[in-house]
């Protein structure tokens, strides 16, 4: 395997204030890496930095490529797919248009038609409310429609920010089904962001403890699991 | 009852005008997601260049789309360089804009072409449709462009990806950017479309009006009742609304004796207030629904 992502020294903040000072991490391609971290230790702010929705300073090279500097939209053509908290459906449009947003900056038509089958058959919910407004779906539709939406950039690495967030927990088991298919059926490289330690450490291969924007901890997803500190702070038992 | 179907055909002519200034209206606020104050004057503007044009001596339907052009490429540049270094201030400061762009376009028009009225020619000619004295043939090639438009509008928005992606980067700019969508752009061309369609509805009001810096004052009021009333994220229902606000003004007009031609323009202001308080969404708007 080789390094998709090699991030040293990321520092970014919000309004001046730093939130992370100086994170190191690197995912192999084909990999699920993990950060884990409490609220506020800068899960998130580490995602909007690797895609350019707020400035940062170091390195962050993907597939040979700096990603520091650039516009998000060109980023995305590098196929980073980010799916965000929150989801960022477009809730005014259909199901359908949501995934033809998603393979915006793709040209051929009769792919991106078969990848919206190829979606449907991953998530069968979403074909059933093809032309239903996507502000309607449930919370768990809506965070399937996000992952959809980022599947129709035919992505070599997603970035995922709380997938499990709001979501019932038969629906989060479900959610992750999929994703571990996805990663092991399309070779799609990922990069989880959770808060439910247990839930990602399942999927994860990799593991980076995240704590007030450094990084304490890391290793293989197995080991981290029986780490004393991290059963203790992060999984409960 | 002959008086009434007579008003009724009057107002549908005279919504024309509405109609086509509404559709501008709600093609910004489609874009930019903020009513535009400028798109009146703007459309005056593009007007004046259409009549320059053709006082040098170009034909009519040579300066017909050399307007449209100009009018693009202006709407474009008055993105790019007034709107997108102040895109992310609050919203009183793009009103503030809006406003010095409007007297900005109107004292231009005036120090260039001064104030005097001006008559601007028709492509329908003026003669009466049908030998009736109440629709004549330019309103009805009026209502027939703004209908054309409005067909155009909906294919583009709702069938092309350039469409799609202006609508995307409308409704939630920062999920577009995660797309792929270059919103920036996407902006700066809802600008040029709406100064486009400003300057045909400009160029089709102008010989009904007559052409002077100050034509559209009040027809962008009306534009903006008809697009409030048919509701702003509708481009059909701004079309109905502009024939509405026409019929309501011209009936209201000749059966209350007191509104006369005086208290006509008040109607269309009354006619924004009680829609915005009884039904936001106005008539054909989508109503957005939300699980939070």
């Amino acid at each position: 395997m080789s390094t998709l992502l090699d991030v040293k020294g990321l520092v970014a903040g919000y309004g001046g204030i730093p939130a992370l000072h100086g994170v190191e991490f690197n995912l192999e391609e084909g990999g699920v890496t993990t950060l884990l971290g409490a609220n506020g230790a800068g899960k998130t702010t580490t995602l909007r930095a690797l895609c350019g929705m707020i400035r940062a300073r170091g390195e962050a090279t993907f597939a040979g490529k700096r990603l520091i500097g650039m516009q998000t939209e060109d980023i995305v053509r590098l196929g980073i797919a980010h799916v965000p908290e929150g989801r960022g459906t477009f809730t005014r449009m259909s199901v359908e248009e949501n995934l033809q947003l998603g393979a915006m900056t793709r040209r051929n038509g009769s792919d991106i038609k078969q990848d919206i089958e190829r979606v449907y058959d991953h998530f069968p919910r979403l074909r059933q409310r093809r032309a239903q407004q996507a502000g309607t779906l449930s919370g768990g539709e809506q965070q399937m429609l996000a992952i959809g939406r980022a599947l129709m950039l035919r992505p070599r690495l997603m970035l995922l920010d709380e997938p499990s967030f709001g979501l019932a927990p038969l629906v989060v088991r479900e959610m992750f089904h999929i994703l571990a298919a996805l990663n092991r059926d399309e070779k799609v490289s990922m990069l989880l962001v959770e808060q439910n330690a247990s839930l990602a450490l399942s999927l994860a291969d990799t593991a980076y403890l995240l704590e007030t924007g450094r990084i304490v901890t890391s290793g293989p997803a197995a080991q981290i699991r029986e780490d004393e500190g991290v059963r203790r702070s992060y999984l409960g038992y | 009852m002959e008086l009434l179907g007579q008003q009724i055909l009057a107002g549908i002519a005279t919504g024309a005008i509405y109609a086509c200034m509404a559709l501008a209206v709600v093609m910004i606020y489609q874009a930019i997601d903020h009513l535009n104050f400028a798109q009146g004057e703007m459309a005056m503007f593009s007007t004046f260049i259409a009549y320059q044009l053709m006082l040098w001596g170009l034909p009519y339907w040579v300066a017909f789309p050399i307007t449209l052009i100009v009018s693009f490429i202006g709407g474009v540049l008055i993105d790019r360089v007034v709107f997108k270094p102040i895109h992310d201030a609050p919203i009183l400061s793009h009103v503030v804009v809006f406003i010095a762009l409007l007297a900005i376009l109107n004292s231009t028009a005036g120090f260039i072409w001064d104030f005097t009225v001006k008559s601007f020619p028709s492509p329908f000619g003026s003669a009466p449709l049908f030998g009736s004295s109440l629709i004549s043939a330019h309103q009805a090639g009026m209502i027939g462009v703004t209908l054309l438009l409005l067909v155009l509008l909906f294919v583009f928005f709702r069938y092309t990806r350039i469409g799609l992606s202006m609508r995307a980067a409308a409704a939630n700019p920062a999920s577009a950017r995660l797309v792929g969508v270059r919103v920036g752009w996407m902006n700066a061309l809802g600008w040029g479309m709406a100064a486009a369609i400003g300057a045909i509805a400009g160029i089709l009001i102008a010989p009904v009006v007559f052409l002077e810096p100050n034509m559209m004052i009040s027809i962008l009021l009306y534009g903006f009742a008809g697009a409030v009333l048919g509701g702003l994220t509708s481009p059909a229902g701004a079309v109905l609304g502009g024939f509405l606000v026409g019929i309501v003004e011209n009936l209201a007009g000749t059966f209350i004796p007191v509104i006369g031609g005086e208290l006509k323009l008040p109607i269309a202001l009354m006619l924004i207030v009680a829609v915005l308080v009884f039904k936001p969404s106005g008539l054909m708007g989508r109503t957005v629904v939300q699980r939070v």
